[in-house]
């Protein structure tokens, strides 16, 4: 039997409240599959499941808040059966208070109630699942009766929850973990672009806006094979030892619109061609301000790259999102003056930082890295 | 088209990308980028949108003139009548 | 494809039976020289002659009991019981020997007989010859019993209810048999499952038999007021495919059974009552049945149609499940 725990979705996580099942017990789950909709402080994520099996029991209920770690749901592997498995007991509930005893005056003498408001069992289910109180609607079913499509209909007008306070939460969790946790150590480079744009200029000419492709992605793509030659920025420090990640997901920090700052991963950055990758950081940048970002998205990542020079600054110096050990900002790309075999000339250049965690690697390695992120970008074509 | 379709099709382009804009209070003069808060990914998919609701290509050479909003009102109406 | 009515659909399945097997053989009240009360064995005693073709005298225990025997001895009788109204009669050797045979002797008997019979009323044959007992027998462990509603199920359960080492009760009704429609060659039939015979969104109509055609003509009418019924063919009336049901139930929340039986203790309600046991949180209104009126079955014309369900009732209930009513 296989126990489904709550996944963390990221560093900033430790509980989380489920919205929404997107399984019953006896349905087949495969790997990858939807199976939850589970509220984190930063958004409402679609948790995904990492084995194949069939759903056994689901052992907490919409509404619940449990903490990362706990059992949700037992799965059977192939060949169980329910008869076969010994179940463990359901997660502890909140405590309810226990009723308070009535008086015998009362219980002998209240009427009991005569009628309450007819609401479907599905809309009585789903209510509980959306948090609305069926009680209060009017209903359009047989003899006035709430059915489902009124209590989904009320919980598309409710009020979202507030977000944005509960992700100035969690972003401070996570930070001040991050100061207090890892010895930063920061490096900086200035790296001449020329050859670069000059190149992305030749390729989107003539491109319609929908295919051309933003120099922030030659960047991600540069610094993803770079970390093909210095693996040791690319993981995670758990357990007081630093455990290197088998893919490269960039951590790409998305500014929302509301306030706020999420950092999706994006997948296998070195493995894919300019093309896709642009198309696929579209797409995530969009999905992360919908708020519809997939759990694997959240807690993949495993090195964080900030973007902040389209607000003009020149130059940032990260903190690191553990367990990660490195993040890598890039400030603001604009001609600057450039000393180039012997001369003056004006270039454009970014300042390339980098924040890592001197636990997991040295300065003089991160340096190196920072020199291959710039050699690699010399030479666009083999991005 | 007249200035004012390319104005209502401009804003509707931009509230797609930033649905908190309000067109009233949008201060034309102004840096576009800035007033907006358009980062590069925002610019793109803006230019997409005007791509598909005007028919009109902007190529990167051009991102320089358009600065404000009224430079971006001219430059289109100027596209859309040659 | 070809054109061809219910009756000749079940004589197909006869033919195939009777040609594939030489164990097998039909015998019943005037199954061979008249032809079968329904016509639905004619000319099969001139093709297979007087052995394996059996007129019987008018005495249902006698003729259901020897086709029990028979069935022991090693045949693979089809025994056929003009009306279900008749079948009481031979309800002794039906359920207290072959229903039990299985158990009783530890899994050292059993009964491989087949037993056809006329089930539904919709004819004016009155108050013994028209009532809808299948939901009677389905009360039974030990049966299976099935109740062909199309030409490929009238013309392929038969094989594979000969295949089945128990008593197959094989429930033919009665107002289909002129019903004339293309016989599609190509599908596969079992005698496990119930069918979708059109998909739908809003509600579940689940029917069998003699009120299929009903409910999809029902189903016809509501797509033209805006509502999407599916309708279930249940096909075997035991053992049920719950898993069918509640698929469909789950999906569209609401659930009318269309029963031709009396609604008292009836397939309708052990339907109702699994839906409710299985499907109750995913419900969006209380299940709902249409069944016969709860008379014996009058003979005037007027007075049939108004004890049966009729597609303008399973309107109205479909209706009232939405809130629409």
């Amino acid at each position: 039997m296989i126990e489904f725990k709550l996944p963390s979705l990221g560093a900033d996580m430790d509980e989380g409240t489920l919205l929404e099942w997107r399984i019953a017990p006896g349905a087949a789950v495969r790997r990858g599959q939807v199976v939850a909709v589970v509220d984190t402080a930063k958004a409402a994520v679609d948790v995904e499941c990492w084995q194949d099996g069939t759903v056994l029991d689901l052992l907490i209920q919409p509404g619940d808040k449990v903490p990362v770690g706990t059992p949700i749901a037992t799965l059977l592997e192939e060949g169980e059966t329910a008869e076969t498995v010994q179940r463990p007991a359901h997660a502890a509930k909140p405590a309810r208070p226990a009723a308070a005893p009535r008086s015998a005056t009362s219980a002998a003498f209240a009427a009991p109630p005569t009628s309450r408001p007819r609401i479907s069992p599905a809309a009585r289910t789903r209510a509980a699942e959306r948090g609305v109180d069926a009680n209060r609607l009017s209903g359009t079913g047989p003899q006035g009766a709430v059915t489902l499509a009124d209590v989904e209909a009320a919980a598309r007008q409710a009020k979202p929850l507030d977000r944005h306070a509960a992700m100035r939460q969690a972003i401070a969790a996570a930070m001040s973990r991050s100061k207090r946790e890892i010895p930063h150590y920061y490096l900086a480079e200035t790296v001449p672009l020329g050859a670069a744009l000059a190149w992305l200029a030749a390729h989107n000419a003539g491109l319609a806006p929908e295919r051309r492709l933003l120099p922030g992605v030659l960047l991600l793509k540069a610094v993803a094979l770079a970390l093909r030659d210095y693996p040791q920025l690319n993981g995670f420090w758990q357990d007081g030892a630093f455990r290197p990640a088998a893919g490269i997901h960039l951590g790409v920090a998305v500014a929302l619109r509301q306030g706020g700052l999420i950092a999706p991963a994006l997948h296998d950055v070195a493995d894919q061609p300019l093309t896709p990758l642009m198309e696929a950081l579209g797409d995530l940048v969009q999905r992360a301000r919908s708020g519809s970002l997939r759990s694997s998205e959240l807690s993949d990542a495993t090195l964080t790259v900030t973007q902040l020079g389209d607000q003009g600054v020149d130059g940032v110096f990260g903190v690191i999102y553990p367990p990660q050990v490195a993040l890598v900002g890039v400030g603001r790309l604009a001609e600057r003056p450039w000393v180039e075999g012997g001369k003056l000339c004006v270039m454009p250049t970014a300042q390339f930082s980098l924040a890592a965690d001197h636990r997991a690697s040295d300065g003089h390695y991160g340096a190196r890295f920072l020199a291959e992120v710039r050699r690699l970008l010399q030479t666009p074509d083999s991005l | 088209m007249d200035d004012a379709q390319i104005r209502r099709e401009v804003f509707a382009a931009l509230q797609g990308i930033a649905p908190e804009v309000e067109p009233e209070t949008l201060r034309s003069d102004r840096l576009l980028r800035d007033e907006v808060d358009l980062d590069s990914m925002d610019w793109l998919r803006f230019l997409a949108a005007l791509h598909q609701r005007l028919g009109v290509n902007i190529p990167e050479a051009d991102y320089q003139k358009l600065t404000s909003l009224d430079a971006l009102l001219a430059y289109l109406a100027e596209r859309l009548a040659s | 494809m070809s054109r061809i009515t219910y009756r000749e659909a079940l004589r197909q399945g006869l033919r195939e039976a009777l040609a594939r097997d030489p164990r097998v053989f039909l015998m019943g009240e005037d199954v061979g020289r008249y032809g079968g009360t329904f016509a639905v064995s004619k000319g099969l005693l001139d093709e297979f002659g007087e052995q394996r073709i059996r007129d019987t005298p008018l005495s249902e225990l006698g003729f259901v009991a020897a086709g029990v025997g028979a069935a022991l001895g090693g045949m693979r009788p089809i025994v056929e019981v003009m009306t279900v109204n008749f079948s009481l009669l031979a309800l002794d050797p039906l359920m207290n020997t072959a229903a039990a045979l299985r158990h009783m002797s530890g899994g050292q008997f059993s009964v491989p007989l087949v037993v056809r019979m006329t089930t539904g009323a919709g004819r004016q044959l009155a108050a013994q010859h028209s009532h809808s007992l299948e939901g009677w027998f389905a009360h039974i462990p030990g049966l299976k019993i099935l109740a062909p509603a199309t030409l490929e199920d009238a013309r392929g359960m038969l094989w594979p209810a000969l295949q089945d080492p128990d008593l197959v009760l094989l429930f033919e009704q009665g107002a289909l048999y002129n019903q004339e429609g293309e016989l599609d060659e190509s599908e596969v039939v079992d005698i496990r499952s119930a069918r979708v015979r059109r998909e739908g969104r809003d509600l579940t109509l689940i029917a069998y038999g003699g009120t299929l055609g009903k409910a999809l003509a029902a189903a016809e009418q509501l797509a033209g007021e805006g509502v999407s019924a599916e309708v279930i063919d249940l096909r075997v009336l035991r053992p049920l495919d719950d898993a069918t049901l509640m698929a469909s139930v789950r999906k569209t929340r609401r659930a009318l059974v269309v029963d031709e039986g009396w609604r008292s203790g009836s397939l309708a309600a052990e339907i109702i009552a699994r839906i409710v046991e299985q499907a109750f949180y995913d419900l969006d209104a209380p299940p709902a049945r249409v069944c016969s009126a709860e008379v014996p079955m009058p003979y005037a014309k007027h007075l049939e149609d108004a004890a049966l369900p009729q597609v303008p009732a399973i309107v109205a209930a479909a209706k009232g499940l939405l809130g629409l009513a």
